[in-house]
């Protein structure tokens, strides 16, 4: 799947949603210093990857996708808006999933570099090791659900005896497809 | 001071989030080291490089149990469609059971 900058999504969002994310982010680093300070750095560094922000961030997902589901006016029986908002926040929390692992990669660049190399290398290094191993894993499930679904495709077009095709979805355009988007 | 810095680069990943499709490449900012980059450089030059350190090594654990806590709730708003803000608030306290959990674990293991 081809990744796009697509603005629509700013014009979604509202200033007090934006306000709301600084407050909660401004809370979050806060409370990590404080929890290290009463608690030692060991209990205060599990803080530096709490999901404080992500229910936060979830809810706007969820709230943007009703929206947009009631504009279009496609609300068709046993698919409300709310399921679609759920599914939706659902796919974002996958791919948080996948972002947790390259968070493990920057901890473990800081925690075995920072000792002995300059901070700001050690930052924009640790960074990059995030943003690759989030992006490498995310590449490894698409490439394995896109041959999962051409194995399925393939399954379901497989000529009877008869040999007439039955089935014949494309599968790029199977409704499945829109909540894994 | 920390709060602001914190808060301007949590919104900056946000946002990036926002800007980016599909939504499950965009998720992965929601995983961003946005908390740990505010904090570190404050940290520094606060206690020196070896504080930081012994963060960044329980940072691991942490960056584990936010593994589990995305995992589990992606999975119960795909599948069973519940309602966003009680399963991604209730689950914060998955991500705390597993966390201190490592961390107990972890220094159980290291004696």
């Amino acid at each position: 799947m081809k990744i796009k900058l697509d603005t629509s999504g700013l014009r979604q969002s509202r200033w007090y949603e934006y306000l709301a994310r600084i407050l909660f982010g401004g809370t979050v680093t806060a409370l990590a210093g404080l929890i290290a300070k009463r608690f030692g750095p060991e209990i205060g560094g599990l803080f530096l990857a709490f999901p404080a922000i992500f229910p936060a961030t979830a809810t706007l997902i969820e709230k943007h996708e009703q929206q947009k589901h009631e504009k279009q006016k496609k609300e068709r029986a046993g698919d409300s808006g709310t399921k679609r908002g759920s599914a939706a926040a659902g796919v974002d929390a996958a791919g948080a999933a996948m972002g947790s692992i390259g968070l493990a990669a920057f901890a473990l660049v800081v925690w075995l570099r920072l000792p002995a190399s300059g901070m700001s290398i050690v930052l924009i290094g640790a960074t990059l090791a995030w943003f690759v191993t989030s992006a490498s894993v995310w590449e490894f499930r698409e490439t394995l659900w896109r041959r999962a679904r051409r194995c399925r495709f393939n399954a379901s077009n497989r000529p009877p005896h008869d040999g007439v095709h039955h089935h014949a979805v494309d599968p790029e355009r199977s409704t499945n497809r829109r909540s894994h988007e | 001071m920390r709060a602001m810095v914190g808060g301007l680069v949590v919104s900056a990943f946000a946002l990036l989030g926002d800007l980016l499709k599909p939504k499950s490449f965009a998720g992965l900012f929601g995983a961003a080291p946005s908390v740990a980059l505010a904090t570190i450089v404050l940290t520094v030059m606060k206690e020196g490089k070896g504080y930081v350190g012994i963060e960044a090594r329980s940072m691991v654990l942490g960056s584990l149990a936010f593994f589990l806590y995305a995992s589990v709730v992606s999975r119960l708003l795909i599948r069973r469609k519940l309602p966003v803000l009680p399963v991604t608030s209730t689950a914060i306290a998955l991500w705390l059971v597993c966390a201190l959990g490592l961390w107990y674990t972890m220094q159980r293991v290291a004696g």
